[in-house]
C-alpha cells in the first residue's frame, strides 16, 4: 500500500501558510475547553505541547516517567538549536537552513516538513527569548552563534553547554504556568503501557502508576505522543538511561506504522568505552570541532605518546578526505571515518577505539581563557571522568556513540499517523531529518513540533470530532488493563536466572555489532537470528523479583526490554530491506569505490512504513514515496 | 577496589527505616558511586532479594533525578558534583561508605533512597516562568540584553533542581532554588514584568509547602552541584523588599 503524506499542494514556500487557511478548521474558542489531549512525554516537544494546547483553552494531561516533567531527556541536549535568523550576514537564509537539512539527511525526508520547519524556526527563537532563555550574547548585547556540523553558516543559538536544559525549562516553565491557570495537569512516574483504541482512532491510554505500580486508564478526544527515541536499544548511547522505545511501540502493536527504524545516528564525538561497567556513554559537544582537530598516527600500533608523534606521522583524516569541511563534515561520515581508521588498527587508547581530538593549536591562537569560555564545561566533565585535565594533555580521546534516532511513527504533514487521534512529535516521529540529522536540528524539531504544528493540526481533528465521545468505563478500556496486567505476570512467573540488566546487554551488543554504523545482509541475517534467541532467553530465563503491584524497578526495566526485543526486529528487518547507503545507513555492499555511502534513488526514494503483525512474525511494510519538487537528489558531498 | 556499604532501607514513606550493610566487590575507580550500586543490586536481585531503590536518569550530572547523601554530604565529596558523576576513585580503598536519602520534611522518602520532590515542581508552578503565549513575541534582538546580564542570569539558570539545598539546609530551607528562579528571571528585561509578583507568589508558597527560613548558614552552596551563589538569595531577598513598597505605592 502506498501512504499519502498529505502533502497540501502549491509552491514549498506557501505551503504552510496557504494550508492554514483553506485546509485547517479551526475550533470555536468557547469549544476548546471541552475537548481534552493526552500529552505522553514532557521532553521539548511534548512540554512545549501541553503549554501551547494549554494556552488555546484545550483539556491537557500530561504524562512521564520520571517523577518531574522538568527531567526529560531533552534536558541533556548540550550544543545548541538552529535558525535561519541570518544574524551573523553570512549568507543563511530559510531555504539555505531547508537545503541544508534536506542534504544532511541525504534525501530522504519529506521536502513540505523541511520547509516548515526551517520557516518555523525563527520564531522559536523569538519566543524563547521573550520566555527568558538565557541565551549567550555578544558584548553588544546581541544574540550569538556558532556553528555546527554539516553546514557553512553560523547559525546555531546556544546557552553554554546546556542548551538543552534552558529551552526545556523554558517550555516545563511555560507548561507550569498553564497548569496554574488549571488547564494542563501533569503526571509524573507514570509509564504508558497501552494506547486505547475506539473504533478504531486514539481516545485514551493504559498509564502504570510507578508509585505503586497500580495500572490506570485515562480517556481523552486526542493522544499526542511524544516519548523519545530508541538509541538505548544499543548496549551504551549517550541517551538517559531510562529513555525507551516503550510507548512507541505499544502504539505500533495497535496499528501505527513504524517508519524507518534503521535510520539511527551514532555521534562522533564521545568519551570512549571504557568497561563493562558503564551505564552510558557520554557526549562531548560536536560544537568543539569549531576548534579541535581529529588524528590518528599514520603508523598502526603506534603506542607513543601523542605529543611524541610529530606532525608529518600524524592522520588527520578528516581534513585529508574532506577537505571543504574537514572536522566539520557531518555526523554520520565523521563517525564512519573514525571507525574506519580503528577497524584498520590505527586507533588510540587503551581498547584500541579512540581517535584524538587536539586542541594545541587553538590553544596557541586563542590562549586558555577563551578556550575555557567556550568549552570549559565540557573540559571539566571530560577530566571528570577520565581524570585527565585538557590543559595539561592539550587533546581528548573521542570515539562515536549511539546518539539519535532518525526512524520513529510514520506521521503525514499533520504529524497524525496512520491511527486517526494519535499525534507523534519530536524524536518519537520519523519526520524532517532523513536518514542523517543535522547537529542542533533536533530541538529545533521538537519545539516546531510542540510550538507551533501540534495547535492548528489537532484542531483540525477536533472540528471534525464532538468532544468528550468516550470515558474510562468503556470495554476497551478493561480489555487492554487485563492485557497489560497479564503481560506483567508473564513477566514475574517466569522466575529464571538471568536480571534484565544482563540481557539488556546481549541485545544492545547484537545491535552494536550487526545493525551499528555498517550493516551487511550477512550482519543483519546474524541479527535476527540473535535477537530472536535473546528474546527466548529473556521469555524463559529472566528474574524480576518482587510484585507487579508495588514500585519495581526490576519490572520497569523487564518491561522496557521486552518493548526492545520486538522494536529491535523491525529496525534488522529495515536496515535488510533497504539495499543502498544513504545518511547513517550504511551497507557495505553499496559504497563507492573511496568508501563513500552510495545512495540508490531510483529503488529506494521512499519512506518505509513497518506494520505489526505479531510477535515473531515478519512485519509489512509500505511505502510513502518521496517526491522532490524543489531539489534534486544530489550525491552529497563535503570534499 | 571493595567497599563496605552502609545504605538506608526503608519499605515506604510511613515504614520504619534503618541501615544494611552490604560489600561492594571488584569496584573499578573509574565507576560513578551509582554504577557501583548496579552492580550491587545484580547481586541482590540474584540472590532473590530486594534490590536498593534508587533514581537516575541522565548519568551526566544535569538532569537533577540522582541524589543521594554520602558519608553525610548531599551528593558526597568533592564538591561540585552529582551523585551520578562521583567516581569511585575519590574513595579510599576498604573504606566504609555511608549512602542515605535526603531528608526534608518537604521531600518525603518514597522507599529505600528514593524521596518526592514534586514540592520544587509546585514552587515553580506558583510563579517561575514569565507568561509569554506562544506566537505573541517580538523579534528576538529586539531587546539587546547586556553580556553581564545574560552571564548572571544564566549563572542562576544552571540551577538542576536536585534539592540538594534543601537536603543540606539545618531549616529546610528552599531559598537556594527558589532565589536562583527569581534572580534568573528577574535579571532579565523579559522577566521584570512580573518580577514582582514572581517573588511575592514563590516565597509565600515555599512556606505554605512547610519548606523553613533562611538563618545564613550557606550549607546550600556548598553542596550545590552547580555551584549555584547565596548571592542569588540576596537578591531574592531585594526583590522581596521591591515588590513590597511596590504593592504600598
Ligand atoms: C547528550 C545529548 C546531547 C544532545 N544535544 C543536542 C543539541 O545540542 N542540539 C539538538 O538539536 N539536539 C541534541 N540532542 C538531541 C535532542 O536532545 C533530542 O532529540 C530531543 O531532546 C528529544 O526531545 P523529545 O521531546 O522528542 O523527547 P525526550 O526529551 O526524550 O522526552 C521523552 C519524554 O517521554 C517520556 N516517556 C517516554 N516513554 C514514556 C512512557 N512509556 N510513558 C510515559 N512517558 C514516557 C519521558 O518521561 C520524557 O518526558 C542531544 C541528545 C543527547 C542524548
Ligand atoms: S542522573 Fe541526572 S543528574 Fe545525576
Amino acid at each position: 500500500m502506498e501512504l499519502d503524506g498529505k502533502v497540501p499542494s502549491g509552491p514549498v514556500q506557501d505551503k504552510w501558510d496557504k494550508y492554514k487557511i483553506d485546509g485547517l478548521k479551526l475550533v470555536n474558542p468557547a469549544n476548546k475547553r471541552k475537548y481534552k489531549a493526552i500529552v505522553v512525554g514532557t521532553g521539548l516537544a511534548g512540554a512545549s505541547a501541553a503549554a501551547s494546547l494549554g494556552e488555546l483553552g484545550y483539556n491537557v494531561e500530561a504524562f512521564c516517567y520520571q517523577e518531574s516533567p522538568r527531567r526529560a531527556h531533552s534536558i541533556g541536549a548540550q550544543g545548541g538549536i538552529n535558525a535561519a535568523k541570518n544574524y551573523q550576514n553570512d549568507g543563511d537564509s530559510i531555504y539555505r537552513l531547508f537545503y541544508d537539512t534536506i542534504k544532511g539527511g541525504d534525501f530522504r525526508a519529506r521536502e513540505a516538513n523541511v520547509y516548515r520547519l526551517a520557516q518555523l524556526s525563527t520564531a522559536i527563537i523569538d519566543l524563547c527569548v521573550a520566555q527568558g532563555i538565557p541565551f549567550t550574547r555578544e558584548y553588544g548585547g546581541l544574540l550569538a552563534n556558532r556553528s555546527f556540523g554539516g553546514t557553512q553558516v553560523s547559525r546555531t543559538f546556544y546557552s553554554r553547554g546546556q542548551t538543552g536544559q534552558q529551552l526545556l525549562l523554558g517550555a516545563y516553565q511555560a507548561m507550569m504556568a498553564q497548569v496554574q491557570a488549571g488547564r494542563v495537569t501533569v503526571r509524573g512516574r507514570r509509564e504508558m503501557v497501552d494506547l486505547v483504541l475506539v473504533d478504531g482512532e486514539a481516545k485514551g491510554v493504559i498509564m502504570r502508576n510507578l508509585r505503586t505500580g497500580e495500572l490506570e486508564s485515562y480517556a481523552a478526544d486526542a493522544v499526542i505522543l511524544a516519548s523519545g527515541g530508541y538509541s538505548t536499544v544499543f548496549n551504551l548511547s549517550t541517551n538517559a538511561v531510562g529513555s525507551n522505545v516503550g510507548a512507541a511501540m505499544r502504539a505500533y502493536r495497535k496499528g501505527a506504522y513504524f517508519s524507518n527504524p534503521c535510520y539511527t545516528q551514532i555521534h562522533p564525538t564521545c568519551i570512549p568505552f571504557s568497561g563493562s561497567h558503564q551505564s552510558k556513554l557520554t557526549l562531548m559537544s560536536e560544537s568543539l570541532r569549531n576548534d579541535g582537530r581529529v588524528w590518528v598516527p599514520r603508523q598502526k600500533g603506534d603506542t607513543r605518546h601523542p605529543s611524541q608523534i610529530p606532525e608529518q606521522e600524524r592522520d588527520y583524516y578528516l581534513e585529508r578526505k574532506y577537505p571543504s569541511f574537514g572536522n566539520l563534515s557531518p555526523r554520520d561520515i565523521s563517525s564512519r571515518a573514525a571507525k574506519e581508521v580503528c577497524d584498520e588498527g590505527r586507533g588510540v587508547g587503551d581498547t584500541g577505539y579512540a581517535v584524538y581530538l587536539d586542541f594545541e593549536d587553538a590553544f596557541n591562537r586563542l590562549g586558555s581563557e577563551i578556550m575555557d569560555e567556550r568549552y570549559g564545561n565540557l573540559f571539566e566533565i571530560y577530566q571528570q571522568i577520565t581524570g585527565e585535565d585538557v590543559h595539561e594533555q592539550m587533546r581528548m580521546r573521542i570515539y562515536p556513540a549511539p546518539h539519535y534516532t532518525m526512524g520513529g511513527l510514520w506521521v503525514d504533514y499533520n504529524l497524525q499517523s496512520n491511527v486517526p487521534g494519535l499525534f507523534v512529535l519530536g524524536e518519537a516521529n520519523f519526520s524532517d531529518h532523513g536518514a542523517n540529522r543535522l547537529g542542533a536540528s533536533a530541538l529545533m524539531q521538537g519545539l516546531a513540533d510542540g510550538y507551533f504544528i501540534i495547535p492548528y493540526t489537532i484542531g483540525n481533528y477536533f472540528a471534525r470530532t464532538n468532544p468528550g465521545q468516550v470515558d474510562t468505563d468503556r470495554s476497551e478500556f478493561a480489555q487492554c488493563r487485563e492485557e497489560v496486567e497479564r503481560r506483567n505476570k508473564e513477566l514475574m512467573a517466569i522466575q529464571g536466572n538471568k536480571t534484565a540488566h544482563e540481557l539488556r546487554i546481549e541485545l544492545g551488543d547484537v545491535m552494536l555489532d550487526n545493525v551499528g554504523m555498517s550493516r551487511s545482509r550477512e550482519s543483519l541475517q546474524t541479527a535476527l537470528k540473535e535477537i530472536a534467541r535473546v528474546r527466548d532467553e529473556f521469555w524463559n530465563n529472566l528474574k524480576v523479583p518482587g510484585t507487579d503491584k508495588a514500585l519495581n524497578q526490576e519490572l520497569e526495566q523487564a518491561w522496557r526490554l521486552a518493548e526492545s526485543l520486538d522494536f529491535a526486529e523491525v529496525m534488522a528487518h529495515d536496515a535488510l530491506n533497504r539495499e543502498e547507503s544513504c545518511g547513517c545507513h550504511f551497507r557495505v555492499e553499496y559504497q563507492t569505490e573511496d568508501g563513500e555511502a552510495l545512495r540508490n534513488d531510483r529503488e529506494y526514494a521512499y519512506v518505509s512504513a513497518w506494520e505489526f503483525k505479531g510477535v515473531g512474525r515478519e512485519p509489512v511494510m509500505h511505502k510513502e514515496p518521496l517526491e522532490f519538487e524543489e531539489v534534486s537528489p544530489s550525491t552529497r558531498s563535503y570534499k | 577496589m571493595e567497599f563496605l556499604l552502609r545504605v538506608w532501607r526503608q519499605a515506604g514513606p510511613d515504614a520504619p527505616g534503618g541501615f544494611e550493610e552490604y560489600r561492594a566487590r571488584d569496584v573499578k575507580e573509574d565507576m560513578s558511586i551509582l554504577e557501583m550500586l548496579d552492580q550491587v543490586n545484580q547481586d541482590l536481585v540474584k540472590e532473590g532479594r530486594d534490590p536498593i531503590v534508587f533514581e537516575s536518569d541522565c548519568r551526566e550530572g544535569i538532569c537533577g533525578v540522582c541524589g543521594l547523601v554520602i558519608e553525610g554530604v548531599p551528593h558526597g565529596e568533592p564538591k561540585k558534583t552529582t551523585t551520578c558523576e562521583l567516581r569511585m576513585r575519590h574513595f579510599r580503598e576498604g573504606q566504609t561508605i555511608t549512602i542515605e536519602p535526603f531528608r526534608a520534611g518537604a521531600l518525603p522518602i518514597i522507599k529505600d533512597l528514593m524521596v518526592d520532590r514534586t514540592a520544587l515542581d509546585q514552587l515553580i508552578q506558583s510563579g517561575g516562568y514569565v507568561s509569554s503565549r506562544t506566537g505573541s513575541s517580538p523579534e528576538a534582538n529586539t531587546i539587546p540584553v547586556a553580556k553581564q546580564d545574560q552571564e548572571e542570569a544564566m549563572d542562576a539558570a544552571e540551577c538542576i533542581g536536585c534539592g540538594a539545598c534543601v537536603a543540606a539546609c539545618p531549616n529546610a530551607s528552599a531559598m537556594l532554588f527558589t532565589g536562583a528562579k527569581v534572580s534568573h528571571l528577574a535579571k532579565l528585561p523579559q522577566g521584570r514584568p512580573e518580577a514582582a509578583r514572581r517573588v511575592t507568589a514563590m516565597t509565600g508558597r515555599m512556606q505554605e509547602l512547610g519548606f523553613g527560613n533562611c538563618s545564613n548558614h550557606y550549607e546550600c552552596q556548598a553542596v550545590c552541584p552547580k555551584d549555584i551563589h547565596v548571592k542569588f538569595i540576596s537578591r531574592m531577598n531585594r526583590e522581596f523588599i521591591k515588590a513590597l513598597f511596590k504593592k504600598k505605592n
